[in-house]
This record gives structure tokens, sequence and C-alpha cells, in this order.
């Protein structure tokens, strides 16, 4: 049998040794489906629907979890787990939204505006923020930021407002989505600079011949022509900001609360802690099976979120297709 | 010769329209003209455009400004406590900073991982993206394939590495990692992080490559078959050399990409600092014992880890710039040709 591995490929089994290559992508994410959707269970059993809402102090249950020991009752299942997906979705929405303009008018900037000296500088400048790792931004964050805001940003009179709920130390919610929204940012720069860039020229010169301003021509026509990649870049980096773990659990302050919009400006500063911080936190103490099953439970939650994102994003970028671009 | 296309190489993906602008991020001169300055003044604008212009202008400093600052910030970090014996001796656990040791083994764990990585995902990645434009039939699966890879480039780092966990304590994969007397499989090592980690880096090579063998005119294949080729022989001795360029690409991006990654490290490399041998053969029990790399290193130290010792976190995680900056810059040096923003998205792995 060996000597007929020697002789060349036929077209089949090429094709079908390839195609089993690319078949297994899709076994990995069954697979990671089926696992942590297994492992999960008993969290969501023992809840119900009361997991995703709130009730008690979510970082006590943890303790109680890993307390617990190795044969956990079904009492020590108990989770609410609202001021997590709370935290998960402010960051998340605030990120994005302030995301969303900024990598706009960047776009923008860099498509129609910016002097070549300066393109110079920006494109790598964007490729540079897309490179820097992840634990990169949350150590400028922890180190600079949050020293900077806890020292000179945050009033004693804004401490002492709210000392008895929660201390105020400069890591929260605020530095977190400062540097959330620098970390998606060149994602949402690149999908929409290649959305501008796919809009027929003419569209844009038609406007100008009517006597529009650049701003305005670029503005009305081309922006708007490219609305499907701007939304499309955002629901990417919504996925991104959803599934951020490392730098959110060094800036944010590590404590599973939930901010108080009436608070006012205190707001963003007060500490929250995401889903996918919590995991990365509680990763040492994964053996408890209360716990585990506790933190598998947050990790489908954000790989269903993150699913549903792809597909959105997906569906965004259809109209697109028609102006004949790949992307 | 009735056909323009040069044979041969790749022949230029045609731009939708024929944008007379200068070429951006590449710093080549001289295929355009000169822009004429339009004499524009925006004092005759409506006050809306002018502080809409006004904005973009602000946004694409401050772009900039945090860009460089954040270079400039790390490199004077780094510059400050980088020694050279931080690089070459091993982390010990203690209280005393001046007795901690450096940062070797996180150093090779980076490179180690990097490299099991990368192993992995290229020839699956490879595979995969040639069947998808090859063969491609049925059609209904290489759409689901192409979404599916999609996924995959979305799921965030920390499912990918809980999913590892849970995958890896099965029975079966006891060999990839320490195995309890009691027969718990401990599940983490650097050949089980690295097997995760090629997830990350599957996406990009795959669209590298995707997109480099679509750029390939079809008459190159023709060629080929009627020189009697089969389709195998046509893909192995015709497509995937001349795509060669975009397969280097995707993997160096995709490198930077692991060589970044900190979630999966602290879940599934386990805890010790030092390279940690797993068994008596040589070579695989580096492989299946534990360690850190730089990432973990830096997340340890930071005020957010165990270590707090930020001097060390700097020196570390300016190291970790430079090798995901080199990693970049190699892109660069291989894609020169191809690019036409430097913004496409696929090199910045936003699929």
């Amino acid at each position: 049998m060996l000597h007929r591995l020697k002789e060349p490929w036929t077209d089949r089994r090429a094709g079908l040794l390839l195609g089993a290559l690319a078949c297994s992508v899709l076994a990995v994410i069954v697979f990671m489906l089926v696992f942590i959707a297994i492992k999960a269970w008993p969290s969501f059993a023992n809840n119900g629907l009361s997991w995703f809402s709130s009730k008690g102090v979510v970082d006590q249950q943890f303790d109680a979890m890993v307390n617990s020991g190795l044969n956990p009752s079904a009492a020590d299942y108990e989770l609410g787990a609202w001021p997590l997906i709370y935290a998960t979705l402010l960051t998340t929405f605030f990120a994005t939204f302030f995301g969303l303009i900024f990598s706009l008018l960047s776009a923008i900037f860099i498509v129609e505006f910016a002097p070549e000296r300066i393109r110079r500088v920006i494109v790598p400048v964007v490729r540079l923020l897309a490179a820097v790792p992840s634990v990169i931004y949350g150590l400028i964050g922890i180190l600079v930021l949050a020293p900077f805001i806890g020292n000179s940003v945050i009033t004693a009179e804004q401490k002492s407002s709210v000392q008895f709920v929660i201390p105020l130390s400069g890591t929260g919610l605020g530095v977190a989505i400062a540097v959330l929204t620098v970390m998606i940012t060149p994602i949402m720069i690149a999908i929409t600079v290649d959305g501008l860039h796919a809009i027929p020229r003419a569209w844009k010169e038609g406007a100008l011949a009517l006597g529009v301003n650049r701003w305005r021509a670029m503005w009305t026509v081309t922006v708007r022509a490219a609305r499907p990649a701007i939304i499309a870049g955002a629901v990417l980096a919504t996925a991104r900001a959803l599934g951020e773990a490392i730098m959110i659990s060094m800036v944010a302050g590590s404590k599973g609360f939930s901010p108080n919009p009436l608070d006012g400006f205190v707001f963003f500063f007060e500490p929250v802690r995401t889903m996918a911080a919590t995991v990365v936190e509680n990763a040492e103490s994964i053996n408890a099976p209360a716990m585990q099953s506790s933190l598998y439970a947050l990790a489908l939650v954000l790989l269903v979120g993150a699913f549903f994102l792809s597909l959105g994003s997906w569906i965004a970028k259809q109209p697109l297709k028609k102006y004949g671009t790949r992307s | 010769m009735s056909v323009p296309t040069r044979p041969g190489g790749t022949a230029p993906p045609l731009p939708p329209l024929p944008l007379p602008r200068s070429p951006g991020g590449g710093g080549r001169q001289g295929r355009s003209p000169k822009k004429k300055r339009v004499n524009e003044s925006i004092s005759t604008w409506r006050l809306t455009d002018r502080i809409g212009y006004v904005l973009m202008w602000a946004a694409g400093l401050l772009l900039c400004a945090i860009g460089i600052g954040i270079l400039a910030y790390m490199a004077f970090k780094g510059v400050q406590y980088l020694r050279p014996q931080l690089v070459l001796t091993s982390p010990t656990a203690d209280v005393d900073q001046s007795a901690s040791g450096g940062f070797l083994d996180p150093l090779l764990g980076t490179i180690l991982i990097t490299l099991i990585g990368i192993v992995i995902a290229t020839p699956i990645a490879i595979g995969a993206a040639t069947w998808i434009v090859e063969y491609g039939r049925p059609t209904w699966l290489a759409r689901l394939i192409d979404s599916g890879i999609e996924i995959i480039a979305g799921t965030p780092d920390i499912v990918i590495a809980l999913f590892g966990l849970v995958l890896f304590q099965q029975g079966i994969f006891g060999w990839m990692s320490f195995t309890a007397a009691g027969g718990a499989v401990f599940g983490r090592s650097f050949l089980t992080a690295g097997a995760m980690m090629s997830l990350i880096a599957l996406p990009m090579v795959f669209a590298a490559t995707r997109e480099g063998l679509q750029s390939i005119p079809i008459h190159i294949r023709e060629a080929s078959y009627a020189l009697g080729k089969t389709k195998a022989a046509t893909i192995r001795r015709v497509l995937l050399p001349s795509v060669k360029a975009n397969i280097s690409t995707g993997a160096a991006l995709g490198m930077g990409r692991i060589a970044g990654d900190t979630a999966i490290i602290v879940v599934l490399l386990g805890a010790s600092l030092t390279l940690d041998p797993e068994g008596d053969v040589p070579g695989l029990n580096v492989l299946k014992g534990t360690g850190s790399t730089l990432t973990s290193y830096v997340y340890n130290n930071s005020p957010a880890g165990e270590g707090n010792a930020p001097q060390k976190a700097y020196a570390a995680a300016f190291v970790l710039l430079l090798i995901v900056l080199a990693l970049n810059f190699a892109v660069d040096l291989i894609a020169r040709s191809g690019a036409k923003t430097g913004l496409e998205t696929s090199r910045l792995g936003a699929r």
C-alpha cells in the first residue's frame, strides 16, 4: 500500500484531503459549542432564567462557589450574572459609540482630506494601533491613565460622595471605555476606508459638479453610500470589544459592581468587571465544579453573542456587493 | 498576444475604478503627477460643514498623537528599564524585585508558542483556502466553511481558551499534557496552548491565501492543464508557489497575533514562571510542560497581577512590542507590491 502514496496525487484524492482539512474548521466550531454548552449546563439548570438577573453580590457568590468543594449542592450554583452582563454592555456600547464617531471622521480624513505628508504618518499609526497586544494597552491603562484619573481627575468630594457604596481608585468604567475605544478603532477605520474606496468616484464628482463643497459631497454622497461598510465595521468592532478580557481585567477595577447612572459623572469612575474579564481572572479556581460551570456559562453567552455579531456583520455587508467590491 | 495581463506572478487585482490619487503609505513617488492644489477656503462653507471639517482634522491628528504617544512612551520606558541581564536570566519567585530574575523563559515561551501555533495553523488554512477556491463543490459547504472561519475569527480568545481547557482534559489528549496518577488530565501545556493559538492565526492565513488564489487569472490554470498537468499538480506546482508571498504575509500577521495573545496563555499554559518540562522524552517534555510567555509575564507583573513589578513589566512589554512590530514590518517587506492603501482589512486581521 505504501508505494501508492508515492504516486502523484489524483485530483479526487487531493480534493478529498483538502476538503477534509476545510471541514475540520466546522468540526472545531461544533465541538466548541457542544463542549462549552455541556459544561455550562449545570449553572443554567440550577438558576433558570434568574441567571441573567441581579441577585445578591456577585463576587460573594463566586467566593461561595470556590469554597463549595468538589461536590457542590444546588444552592452553591446560585449566580445572578446581571452586574457582569451590564458591565459588558456598558463598555461595549460606549466604546463602539465613541469608536464609531472617531473612526468615521478619521477614515474620511485618510481617504479624502489628509495631505500626503500626514497620510504617510497616519496609515502606519493605524496599523500600529491594530498590532499592539491587548496586554500592553492594559499596562498603559493601569500604569498611566488610571493613576492620572485617580489622582487628578476625581475630586475628593466625588470620592466621599460614594465612599459607602464603592471606593474609587481611578481604575473603572471610564478608563476601560477609553482604552477599548482606541483598541477597536483600527478595525473600524480599515473597514470604513475600504468601503469609502469602493464607492464610485463619479458619484461624488457629480455632487461636486453641482457646486457643493468637498466636505458636503463626501458626507452626503460617499459616506451615505458606504453606510453598509461602516455598520459592518462597527458590528465587527463590537464583537472585539465584547470579548476583550485581559485589558478590561487590568483597567476596569475588577469588582462585580453595577455603576449607577444616577451618580452623575462619577458613573464613569466606578469599577466594573465584564464577563470576559471575570473568566480570565477566575481561571485559577476553575477546578471547583460550581465555579467551572459558571465560567463556562459566561463563555457560552460570549460565544453566542459573538456568533450573532459575526452574522450581523455579514448581513450588513451584503448591500456593498452590488458595487462590485470583494470585501 | 491579445491577453494584456502579464503571465506569472499575481496579476494586479482590478481596482473598482482608476482612482487618480497619489499612492498612500508606500512612499512611492512619481506614479501620478503632482496633485493640483484646489484653492479652497472653508470660510464660505456652511457652519455645520465647517464644524465637521474641523472635527475630522482633530480626529485625524488625535489618532496620530495616540499612536505616536504609545510608541514613544513604550520606547522611553523600555530603554529606561531594559537591561541585558533581564533578557538573559530566568525568572525566580522572590518578593525582592532585584532578585526575581529576568524574562528569558517567557521570551523562549513566546517564541515556542508562536512556532507551535503557526505550524499547526498554516497547513489547515492553506488546505481550506485552496479547497474553497479550487474545488468549492458543493457550494453550500464552501459557503458554510467560509462563514465558519469568519465565526472563528470573531470568537473571543477567552472562549477559545476555555474550549481548549475542556477539550484537552479529555482522556485521549492525555499525551499532550501532564496526567495525574488518578488519570485526571491537566490539560495545560505548550502543546495545548499552541493548538488553541492556531485558531487565532488560522483566519489570517486563510484570508491571505484565499485572496492570493482568487487574484490568479484563470488562464494560468488553463495553461497548466494544457500541458497535461492534473489539477492536483497544478495546485502544487503552479498555484501555491505563486501565492507564497500571500501565505507569508498571513503567517506573519498570525504570528503577531499569537505572540500578543494573553487570555489563552493565562488559562492554558499553567502558571509556572519558568519552562517546566514534563516527562522524560527530550524535546517532547518541554512541549508537554507548562511555562509562561511575555504576555503572561507582563500581565503578572502589572499591578493587576501577583508580581507587581512595573519596571519589569515595562521592559518585557517593550520586548513584546518589538517582536510584534518586527512581524508587522516583515508583512510590509513581503507585501510591498500588492498594497493599495496599506489599510487593507486583511492586513489588520479584521477579515
